[in-house]
């Protein structure tokens, strides 16, 4: 059946020189519905680059194989940045020459306009996405909870916390919350006693966390009335507020984000069409019109402006999204060097740390 | 003829004509040599009929299990990318200070890498004796891809000081072999000091060991429950009419059918503090809408779900075995005099012993390998050792750790094995 299906296709290539078709790879569910629409299918009316898509569940891994075979048969992928990373590292992703990328309508140049470290040798982000402080409205009809040193104050907002069972993000919060600004988290986490301020914050609420594992979790939790407060991605609290109309609260104040983005395996069979694809994807009004499907926000700054109300709803996204700039007053992006280099010295301790 | 009474002999020498005292077949062959012919082509039948089995199992199974295990103790990512610095620690004893050939090795390594572009791969091997140095080789990596001039050393030390550290160098002397212990000394805590001697991690880093023996614990307790629930049960199911034991053994099947995953989260709606349990009991007044008690995200979770989840594989081979207990050697006991608790105990247990001894090695087996349930319930008082080997696995992505992790687990498991082989006899063992 391939076969005749590869057959068909070349004839059909013969008959007809029309361009190639796309194939972009990407994660199915919500996201990759905001793919398709604000990526695949304005992109093939402008052009008329036919593009293809497919799910993994996670894209980086098909890749790695693709690549070491020989047989790449996708020409865009969407994967985390993280991933980018190490595929480029190993190399198994073409380069992106930053000069493609479309500058802002107001003239800004691409380099300028995207936020710190979105694009990178193998890698341009599509959006960003972000652990943020979340907590139930009801249980707190008074004052409200505002920042991270709030989230370690029992006294004034009683009830269970829930955190993500790991080092990652949960030491950046406890030194944010001890009065780090964000722009230092990481030179403080790089020394011995970084570390120690971090583990000691931590211990001040560790009897009354409950760890978490998945995803889903946090707002389930939630939900149930078990914690009081959670801190979980933010796309898995946007989408039990919005969806299921629950009470729940983000609080921007001291967000780690990260972010996802496209990237070319190496020897892609359509590098110009792929790289064409890469440069208009990632230019503002695409990019705002993704952010409406999904609360991931867009990585550039001129894009943020033109993010309109939420799919099928009459409510703005803007200020649902990690990038909108009242939302990054104090945020941190994650420092990805640092884990790659840290995460299992870390986590070794803090497993220690869990289990006395 | 001394076999004449043997009317199969008779007929055999008599056909043949032969009379050197052997038996033959009708064609004349010695008959010993002719059933040895026929049953070892039954054998080689009975061969081929289970060598697809056989094949499957070697390659799902055996295969992919040796070269898991094979990581904990060969790790080639820094050896087979760096070559010349690989020699000059060949020819040059531990404690020699790195001189300007070495400086050139390693730069000339660090350019190959950097272009082959496999300069990752090295960083994290080294990365996984000194946390931290990863982004060293990559930073430097893509600095030497635009050029690197000598000297050497100078040139390095300026794009990074860290390359002076004494730690990294012992580090990458220990790497530029592919064979090492350190994952297996990492797995029980341990660590080679700057000289090569093997000291006890820092205090705070420890946390292997304590999982190790918090597993078998928990296993241990989690087997001795189910045997205290699971044993009336299987007595009760074979003993019952079958009618009646037929709808009980329904309800015993019914949770060991469900998914694993329905059954954890149905714990999770029970037992947490806003859960049915706690409501219950503050509806009765029992306790005070304050003092919820805290049953799941610990350690009494994962006794509690874990429990429930095994209970099947205790209660199963325990009825299969007492189903064919003869109910009159009881009754005699108790004919000749014996008290109930008598002849319980002298009669009845021991004909269940080997149910018993399949059931808690099954329940014990499967408790030390157990993670999905513990990582949901288990909150930070329930992790078990399963929980870092899917975290080296799947998070760290440091599978030598993970292999060394799970071959130390592995090992224990086949050592009580062996112990329970010693003690009770792996024959005693009745599965169903």
């Amino acid at each position: 059946m391939k076969k005749m299906l590869a057959l068909s296709t070349a004839l059909g290539m013969i008959a007809t020189p029309v361009l190639a078709d796309l194939n972009v790879l990407s994660w199915g569910g919500a996201y990759g519905n905001s793919h398709l629409e604000a990526y695949a299918k304005p992109f093939e009316a402008e052009t008329g680059i036919k593009v293809t898509m497919s799910d993994a569940d996670n894209p980086a891994t098909p890749i790695k194989a693709m690549v070491e075979a020989g047989n790449v048969s996708v020409d865009v992928a969407s994967v985390e940045y993280a991933d980018a990373v190490r595929l480029c590292d190993e190399g198994l992703l073409e380069e992106i020459d930053p000069a493609i990328l479309v500058t802002a309508e107001d003239g800004t140049p691409a380099a300028e306009d995207f936020i710190e470290g979105a694009v990178t040798e193998c890698f341009v982000a599509t959006d960003v996405y972000s652990m943020v402080l979340a907590y139930d409205a009801s249980k707190f009809p008074d004052a409200k909870p505002s920042t991270p040193a709030d989230f370690f104050d029992l006294e004034r907002f009683p009830g269970k916390r829930t955190m993500r069972k790991g080092a990652k993000f949960n030491l950046e919060l406890a030194l944010m919350a001890d009065g780090v600004p964000a722009a230092e988290v990481y030179e403080v986490l790089s020394t011995p006693e970084g570390v120690d301020r971090a583990f000691a914050k931590l211990e001040t609420i560790k009897d009354d966390v409950i760890w978490w594992e998945a995803g889903a979790q946090p707002p389930q939790l939630l939900a149930d009335g078990e914690v009081t407060m959670a801190y979980a991605f933010n796309g898995r609290i946007f989408n039990a507020a919005q969806g299921e109309g629950k009470p729940f609260e983000i609080i921007w104040d001291g967000q780690i984000y990260e972010m996802e983005g496209w990237v070319i395996p190496k020897g892609a069979q359509n590098l110009e069409e792929a790289k064409q694809f890469v440069a208009w994807t990632t230019s503002p009004a695409p990019q705002a019109r993704a952010a409406e499907f999904i609360s991931y926000g867009p990585p550039r700054q001129s894009a943020a402006a033109m993010v309109g109300n939420i799919e099928g709803m009459d409510q703005p996204m803007a200020p649902n999204l990690p990038t909108t700039e009242a939302n990054m007053t104090n945020a941190l992006g994650s420092d990805l060097d640092f884990w790659v280099d840290r995460d299992a010295e870390l986590n070794e301790r803090f497993n220690s740390w869990l289990a006395s | 003829m001394a076999n004449a009474l043997d009317p199969h002999a008779a007929i055999a020498t008599t056909a043949t004509g032969l009379a050197d005292g052997r038996l033959r077949t009708a064609d004349g062959k010695p008959l010993a040599r002719a059933l040895a012919r026929s049953q070892s082509r039954a054998r080689r039948r009975a061969f081929l009929l289970v060598l697809p089995l056989l094949a499957f199992i070697l390659i799902t199974f055996v295969v992919p299990i040796g070269q898991m295990l094979q990581r904990s103790f060969y790790n080639d990512g820094f050896s087979a990318h760096m070559p010349a610095l690989g020699q000059w620690f060949d020819e040059n004893p531990r404690g020699t200070d790195p001189d300007e050939a070495a400086w050139t090795a390693l730069a000339t390594d660090l350019e190959a890498a950097a272009e082959a572009r496999t300069i990752g791969i090295v960083g994290t091997r080294i990365n996984y004796d000194v946390p931290g140095t990863r982004s060293l080789f990559t930073s430097t990596g893509r600095q030497v891809r635009r050029g690197i001039e000598p000297p050497y050393r100078e040139a390095l030390l300026e794009i990074d000081e860290g390359w002076a550290e004494p730690r990294l160098w012992s580090a990458m002397r220990n790497a530029s072999t592919p064979l090492t212990g350190n994952f297996y000394l990492a797995a029980v805590d341990r660590t080679r000091a700057d000289d090569g001697s093997v000291v006890q991690v820092e205090e705070r880093q420890r946390v292997y060991v304590m999982l190790f023996m918090r597993t078998f614990w928990l296993s241990l307790v989690i087997t001795v429950i189910t045997f205290a629930l699971g044993f009336p049960i299987a007595h009760l199911l074979a003993t019952l009419p079958m009618r009646k034991s037929n709808l009980l053994m329904i309800l015993v099947l019914l949770p060991f059918w469900t998914s694993l995953l329905v059954r954890t989260t149905s714990w999770m709606v029970l037992l947490q503090q806003q859960g049915v349990i706690n409501d219950i009991l503050v509806w009765l007044g029992v306790i005070g809408g304050g003092q919820r008690l805290q049953m799941i995200y610990n350690q009494t979770g994962t006794i509690i779900a874990m429990t429930h989840i095994l209970l099947p594989f205790m209660i199963l081979p325990l009825y299969s075995v007492m189903r064919t207990i003869n109910p009159s050697y009881v009754r005699a006991a108790r004919s000749l005099g014996a008290t109930s608790w008598t002849a319980f105990r002298r009669i009845y247990f021991p004909q269940t012993l080997p149910g018993l001894g399949a059931g808690a090695l099954l329940v014990f087996i499967l408790a030390v390998g157990y993670y999905i349930t513990p990582a949901l319930v288990g909150g930070s008082s329930g992790q078990l050792i399963s929980n870092m080997i899917a975290m080296h696995m799947t998070d760290t992505l440091n599978w030598s750790m993970a292999a060394a992790l799970a071959a130390l687990l592995l090992g224990a498991v086949l050592l009580l094995y062996w112990v329970y082989d010693r003690m009770v006899g792996i024959d005693n063992l009745k599965l169903g």
